[in-house]
């Protein structure tokens, strides 16, 4: 079994925009290796950089957030590709947990597999929570998946998240070979059933 | 009592138990895997002393970053190289059927599982790829997914997923003359929205979609995830069963035949949703932005931000930012650099035919760089025995080599700068072609072809060899 996940706090760093998709996350050309590491050095790359290597100012590379862990974003992030090197690049880079308007589908169910909490909030609370750190780089927000409240200071909001993934971060089965590992006995059953097997 | 969809009798059949968290654990029938998003799986199932569960249930293939103009070892890429041995050891340390490129039926593994017969109605398929929703097409339930679930999947040969809802997505009446499959998914995915298949499987269903053939219903279901959509299916019919017979795979064609009509759904099936459209509504369609749902019928003017749902119009002007496009302007006469015919969308034996019927006798115009990139080796020597090759290069096309090539440009196959492609893949993000500025319009087979001949988007009804 993984460690148990119930709440997580630290410092946030913000990325606007809805719709943010994977190719943007770790554009295709750096995913050829074979181990993840490393890869954070290249999240987001080209929102980083201008075709000369040039810094265009994305929040990845301000000082104010270096090392802060917990990402805030808009709506639909992580749509596109499968790939698990997305939350892998983030992670590799600091990231934690991730505050969103609304997630991917696929993105969220890896980010769930890496123990990273992927927890969303409504559009509003995201825009104010997105200005409180902006402001305040050095507040301290934490994520408790047991109440599913989100605190910034003296500011409160109620969060959500699928009840499977929180499930699996509460009671520490989010790296999930352990548990289905559990069953193969039922697995081959099913398999002998199967008329194509 | 209501009858059973397809989805729900399949997840039954490959249903282990319930897990803890409140998801399924499902068995999965067929794992198909490529060289980038397995070997950090392989490396996990070793770093935990675990072995392949199932090795004669997954299959591999290169095809992300196989290069298309050589493939002699070691590859010129170091970096593609070392991706290329990784894979080859991993299948042969674990005993699993490895169609590399010398073998001569390597290709994109989207074209290559179902040319096989690999793929079947009634099966679970998983693979690293968000694109795996193409087998569906078959009457298979069929997810993407990511490299700790390829660790699981080897490890046990099942998959900790949470059941989703089941939308059918119901076409009626019949596409009209140059309007096919492309052009119906990227209409839906303008309607739906990219994330509004949130939480579904789609259920393709109706009139149109039984006149599809099967080339036509990968398309359609390949691009399910550009919508949002878990997955996406058809239900086995005739056309399903007569394209797979003789296939290397499948051994016992009447006992495939007796399980896809038990699994079919029922005709007074249930769904969680169901969605509308009209085949003689579609017209030919063009995306002019950074997703997939940023699309408009090729006679149509890009749309005003203003008159957009709010939540799509931040999007749209970054992508009017992007794209260098304006209001109002029409996507008809936009001039392409680039044209590219292929990948798991579109890189089939039918599109290839497709294009060629456009391309005959005709030349690319000079300032248009124009490839032609198999699906697969099979569909390569098959386009090669009609003598399709030909009539590209005569035309102006270079026939390439099979590979995933520029539809993500992880060989050398790439966008140069801002350079604009008419492409018949299936994405169009920002710097999703190899270009961190370039940008992708994408297009049917037909209409891809037209565009490399003409230099600019043409409306494929009207310049003719739409059939």
């Amino acid at each position: 079994m993984s460690v148990p996940i119930k709440e997580f706090s630290g410092k946030g760093i913000t990325v606007h925009g809805n719709d943010i998709d994977t190719d943007r996350i770790i554009p295709a050309r750096f995913m050829k290796c074979v181990t993840f590491k490393g890869l954070g050095a290249y999240a987001f790359n080209d929102e980083r950089l201008d075709g000369n290597g040039k810094s265009k100012g994305h929040s990845f590379d301000d000082s104010k957030y270096q090392g802060n862990p917990i990402l805030i974003s808009n709506a639909n992030f992580g749509c596109g590709s499968s790939r698990e090197h997305a939350p892998q690049a983030l992670m590799d880079w600091g990231i934690r947990a991730l505050l969103c308007e609304s997630f991917a589908e696929i993105f969220a169910g890896n980010c769930s597999s890496l123990g990273m909490p992927a927890v969303t909030l409504s559009k509003s609370d995201i825009e104010q929570l997105q200005s409180l750190v902006e402001n305040e780089p050095e507040m301290k927000i934490s994520i408790n998946l047991e109440t599913m409240k989100v605190r910034a200071g003296s500011r409160e909001w109620t969060a959500s998240m699928s009840e499977a993934y929180r499930n699996a971060l509460l009671d520490g089965s989010w790296d999930s070979t352990a548990v289905l590992s559990q069953a193969y006995t039922e697995i081959d059953r099913v398999a002998g059933e199967l008329p194509y097997i | 009592m209501a009858g059973k969809n397809l989805f729900d009798k399949v997840w039954k059949r490959h249903k282990v138990r319930t897990l803890p968290s409140g998801q399924d654990q499902l068995f999965i029938g067929l794992h198909l895997i490529h060289e980038v998003t397995s070997p950090q799986a392989f490396g996990m199932l070793k770093d935990k002393n675990l072995t392949v569960r199932y090795p004669s249930r997954t299959y591999a293939t290169a095809d992300h970053i196989i290069p298309t103009d050589d493939i002699s070892r070691p590859l010129a890429d170091p970096l593609a190289e070392e991706m290329l041995k990784a894979l080859e050891t991993s299948t042969q340390e674990f005993g699993i059927q490895y169609f590399g490129p010398e073998s001569g039926k390597q290709g994109v593994i989207h074209v290559v599982g179902p040319e096989k017969g690999l793929t079947q109605p009634g099966m679970t398929i998983a693979c690293g790829d968000s694109h795996t929703a193409t087998h569906g097409a078959f009457g298979s339930i069929a997810f993407g997914v990511g490299t700790s679930q390829v660790r699981d999947i080897l490890a046990t040969q099942t998959m900790a997923i949470s059941k989703p809802k089941v939308r059918r997505i119901t076409v009626n009446g019949v596409l009209p003359e140059g309007v096919g499959a492309k052009d119906l998914i990227l209409a839906i995915i303008g309607r739906l929205g990219v994330n509004g298949g949130l939480g579904y499987a789609y259920e393709y269903a109706g009139e149109a979609i039984d006149a599809l053939g099967m080339e036509e219903r990968m398309t359609l279901c390949n691009m399910s995830i550009e919508g949002g959509a878990r997955a996406g299916y058809v239900n086995p019919d005739q056309v399903t069963y007569d394209w797979l017979k003789g296939r290397p795979y499948v051994k016992d064609y009447a006992s495939m035949v007796k399980y896809a009509e038990e699994i079919k759904s029922d005709s007074d099936a249930l769904f969680d949703d169901e969605v509308f459209f009209n085949a003689s509504d579609l017209k030919p369609m063009v995306t002019w932005g950074i997703n997939p749902g940023q699309v408009v019928a090729v006679d149509e003017k890009l749309p005003v931000v203003e008159s957009l749902p709010e939540e799509e119009r931040e999007t749209a002007l970054r992508a009017y930012e992007y794209m260098g496009f304006s209001e109002n302007e029409k996507i008809l006469g936009k001039k392409i650099d680039v044209v590219f015919i292929g990948s798991c969308t579109n890189g089939r034996l039918t599109d290839l035919r497709e294009a060629a019927a456009v391309a005959r006798g005709q030349k690319v115009a000079e300032s248009v760089t124009a490839l032609v990139v198999p699906g697969s080796q099979e569909v390569s020597l098959a386009a090669v025995k009609e003598g399709l090759d030909k009539i590209f290069i005569e035309a102006g096309f270079q026939w390439r080599l099979a590979g995933c090539s520029m539809c993500l440009a992880m060989n050398s196959d790439k966008l140069q700068g801002q350079q604009i492609s008419a492409s018949t893949s299936n994405r169009n993000f920002i710097g999703r072609q190899g270009s961190p500025t370039g940008r992708t319009l994408l297009v049917s087979p037909a209409m891809a072809a037209a565009a490399a001949l003409a230099g600019e988007i043409v409306d494929i009804r009207k310049t003719g060899a739409a059939s």
